[in-house]
């Protein structure tokens, strides 16, 4: 009964606090990316210099072959480009085609993900074997968790777009406005990240 | 408490959330709840850092470990720091006054995203709890707080990675702080309200935020990387595995240099919002004001590595940082003007809340000169790593932020409750403190001076009279909160009735009643576009009648 009457007054108080302004969840969102940015500029950077200072020790293994990431990239380019036409579609009230797209965004990332575990699987080299092993999987890994969770987001807007009483629609597109904006940021970090740790 | 809801509202503001002391105990979304709620939490774990400083105090009255172990001299070092820093000063500077005071001076009724803001608090006590319970279950992190590997790899694992998730948790809350500011300020001011009529604390959490949301990521990344090697034994920043602690340590004062400046910045606002309304002036330059907030904002981005002089940083890169360190010095030394030109012929009423910010002002000039002595390297290789370092820093976090804090709570006490504090417990709180301050931390420049080395529980005996003059010095300290604790309780019940605007002061949050209504005004935000107009009206007021009196002349 009290959960209920929190709950009940929880959204009465939203409506008093926040209809007094337009929204400015997509502000906050950039903002925050900024920050995850600076996360990954950290590790950058951290690769950057272990790359000028720190030499690979003579016994230890740590090679990359290009053909499985350049498809990666490839594939998390073209996603970029559905979720676009996702957004477009959404634009003009085709929720048919919205979804589609977004389903097909989705398959893109899981194809990624998948590409990215089977490269694990077959690099010659594991987590603890020296530095840029280490430094490697916890760049890739760290945008890989990016990219899950990119994935399960496309999938809850896919869900709500789907759902009958319309949550996402051509009036509220913030939750697909949010979801795009925040894969378009993993997919750039994936192309800094493609240059800086496999062409450099 | 009666709160008095203005009529249009009062459906949407009915409240069946716990009413009175209750809701400073719920998760409510009202900024001035949510504010109080930083102070009071951050305020019992600066008693909990303070006891354990104290007790590191006591022990360093003799050159032997004897009141406690060595290594628990390490974890309560450790702690003291840490809680001091992530725990109180930071939320407290920006979530406790940043949530109370900015919806008000940007003319909002509450913060861009009440829920997001609840979390970031409702982050603090949980992580704090992480933070001390480590010592109980596992003994804590002995590296000090900055955890610098290879120390923080090879002792106290358990504790150590308790450690970091603790700040993992703060830092998370203090990202979320810092965008909720930034969308605040930047897209809730009222219409027609511009920037350049901000009061001051505005711009100095503007510029605090940009800091959080740029810097503090990169010490989370960093903390990642570190329990990677605690935990899975990777070699990120240890030499063993063929790593390189010189790499933690630049991203580490990545964020812990500006993190002083997310400690100092906002103090410097609260400040500036104090001084004009004892001295009933307006604020000295107020443009230069924001122009050297911005100016510390972006030098302070790129001084990081004057903590690593003697990290074997190569001849350019000192030569690089100690010129942008020195440069810090002009912005910070056009603020400090600026306060004492605000003063300067003002009618100043000596009360508690000016007391502790000319306290404020006394001892960031002695913190930034030794400052800038620290930024030279032939004096830093000399004193790196001992009590002078010690001593530079107590004098900027506490002789600055710590001091602004007690003199916000003074000035902004009968906002938040409805009543006066008692002036004259202020003033003597005031004067133990400030003697007990520099009688404690003044003598610490000599003893580095003098080689002896920080961190450490045991000392040379030669060191033990200054050692204890010094203790002496943080009794008083300690014993200067029991009249603070007294008198804010005392006066939460029994204090003078304020009134809504005891200070006549002409910043927004003073133009409704104390305290607050939950939707800040009844009626329309008012348009403040002078904030520091103290005096021109009297000046106008003057100058009229003369005008008259000629006039009169004249027939």
């Amino acid at each position: 009964m009290t959960t209920l009457a929190s709950k009940e007054e929880t959204s009465k108080e939203e409506v008093a606090h926040d209809s007094h302004h337009p929204d400015y969840r997509m502000f906050g969102l950039a903002a925050f990316l900024i920050a995850d940015g600076m996360t990954f500029a950290g590790f950058f950077a951290a690769y950057l210099t272990y790359k000028a200072v720190n030499p690979l020790l003579p016994d230890a293994i740590y090679e990359l072959e290009l053909p499985l990431p350049t498809l990666n990239t490839i594939l998390l380019l073209v996603s970029s480009a559905t979720f676009h036409r996702a957004g477009t579609a959404l634009k003009k009230d085709d929720s048919k085609k919205c979804q589609r797209w977004l389903l097909i965004t989705a398959s893109l990332g899981l194809a990624f993900l998948a590409s990215q575990m089977f490269e694990y699987f077959t690099l010659p080299f594991g987590l603890t074997d020296n530095l840029y092993a280490s430094t490697f999987y916890a760049l890739t890994g760290f945008h890989g968790l990016h990219v899950t969770l990119g994935a399960i987001m496309i999938f809850i807007v896919w869900w709500q777009a789907r759902s009958p009483d319309g949550r996402v629609t051509s009036k509220n597109q913030f939750p697909l406005e949010a979801a795009e904006l925040y894969w378009h940021f993993v997919d750039g970090i994936w192309v800094i990240l493609f240059i800086i740790l496999y062409l450099l | 408490m009666t709160i008095s809801i203005p009529p249009t509202s009062q459906q949407s503001t009915e409240s069946l959330q716990p009413k009175g002391w209750l809701r400073y105990f719920s998760f409510s979304l009202d900024h001035k709840v949510i504010g109080l709620q930083y102070l009071v939490c951050g305020f019992i774990f600066y008693l909990i850092g303070g006891a354990l400083a104290s007790a590191i105090r006591v022990e360093l009255t003799s050159p032997i470990s004897d009141f406690m172990a060595r290594d628990v001299y390490n974890q309560v070092l450790t702690l003291h720091g840490t809680i001091m820093i992530f725990l109180w000063i930071v939320p407290v500077v920006n979530g406790a006054f940043g949530n109370y005071l900015i919806p008000f001076y940007v003319g909002a009724r509450d913060m861009a995203f009440p829920r997001l803001n609840a979390v970031a608090f409702w982050l603090i006590p949980p992580a704090g709890l992480l933070l001390i319970s480590s010592y109980f279950i596992t003994g804590a992190a002995q590296s000090g707080w900055t955890a610098y590997p290879p120390l923080s790899i090879t002792t106290a694992e358990a504790g150590q990675i308790i450690w970091i998730l603790s700040v993992l948790l703060l830092g998370g809350s203090s990202i979320f702080g810092g965008i909720n500011f930034i969308a605040t300020i930047l897209k809730l001011r009222r219409p027609g309200l511009k920037l350049m009529q901000l009061p001051m604390y505005c711009w100095a959490m503007l510029g605090t935020s940009v800091l959080v949301v740029l810097s503090t990521p990169v010490l989370a990344g960093t903390l990642v990387l570190l329990s990677f090697d605690i935990v899975a034994h990777t070699g990120f920043f240890n030499p063993v595995l063929g790593g390189n602690v010189i790499v933690y340590q630049h991203l580490f004062w990545f964020y812990s240099h500006p993190a002083v400046y997310i400690m100092v910045l906002p103090a410097f606002g609260l400040v500036s919002e104090i001084l004009p309304v004892h001295c009933r002036k307006p604020l000295f330059g107020y443009p230069t004001m924001v122009y050297s907030i911005m100016a510390i904002v972006v030098l302070g981005l790129v001084v990081w590595a004057h903590h690593m002089f003697t990290s074997g940083t190569p001849p350019w890169m000192r030569l690089f940082f100690t010129i942008a360190t020195a440069f810090i010095a002009v912005p910070t030394g056009i603020k400090f003007f600026n306060w004492v030109a605000t003063l300067w012929g003002g009618r100043i009423s000596l009360n508690s809340a000016i007391l502790f910010s000319c306290g404020f002002i006394v001892n960031f000039v002695l913190g930034g000169i030794t400052g800038v002595a620290l930024a030279q390297v032939p004096f830093d290789v000399h004193v790196h790593d001992t009590y002078f370092v010690v001593a530079h820093f107590h004098y900027i976090v506490y002789g600055g932020s710590v001091f602004v804090i007690f003199a916000s709570i003074y000035h902004w006490y009968p906002k938040f409750t409805g009543r006066m504090l008692d002036e004259n417990l202020g003033r003597f709180h005031f004067l133990i403190t400030f003697i007990g301050f520099n009688l404690c931390f003044a003598p610490q420049h000599w003893l580095g001076l003098n080689g002896m080395p920080r961190r450490v529980a045991e000392y040379d005996p030669q060191f033990t009279f200054i050692n204890q003059l010094s203790s002496v010095g943080a009794l008083l300290m300690a014993v200067s909160t029991l009249p603070f604790l007294w008198n804010v309780f005392h006066s939460a019940f029994k204090g003078r009735i304020a009134g809504d605007n005891p200070w006549e002061a002409l910043t927004p949050e003073w133009l409704t009643s104390s305290p607050p209504p939950i939707e800040n005004w009844v009626g329309e935000a008012p348009l403040v576009s002078e904030p520091y107009g103290y005096g021109m009206r009297k000046i106008k007021q003057k100058v009229d009648p003369t005008e008259e009196d000629l006039g009169g002349n004249s027939k």
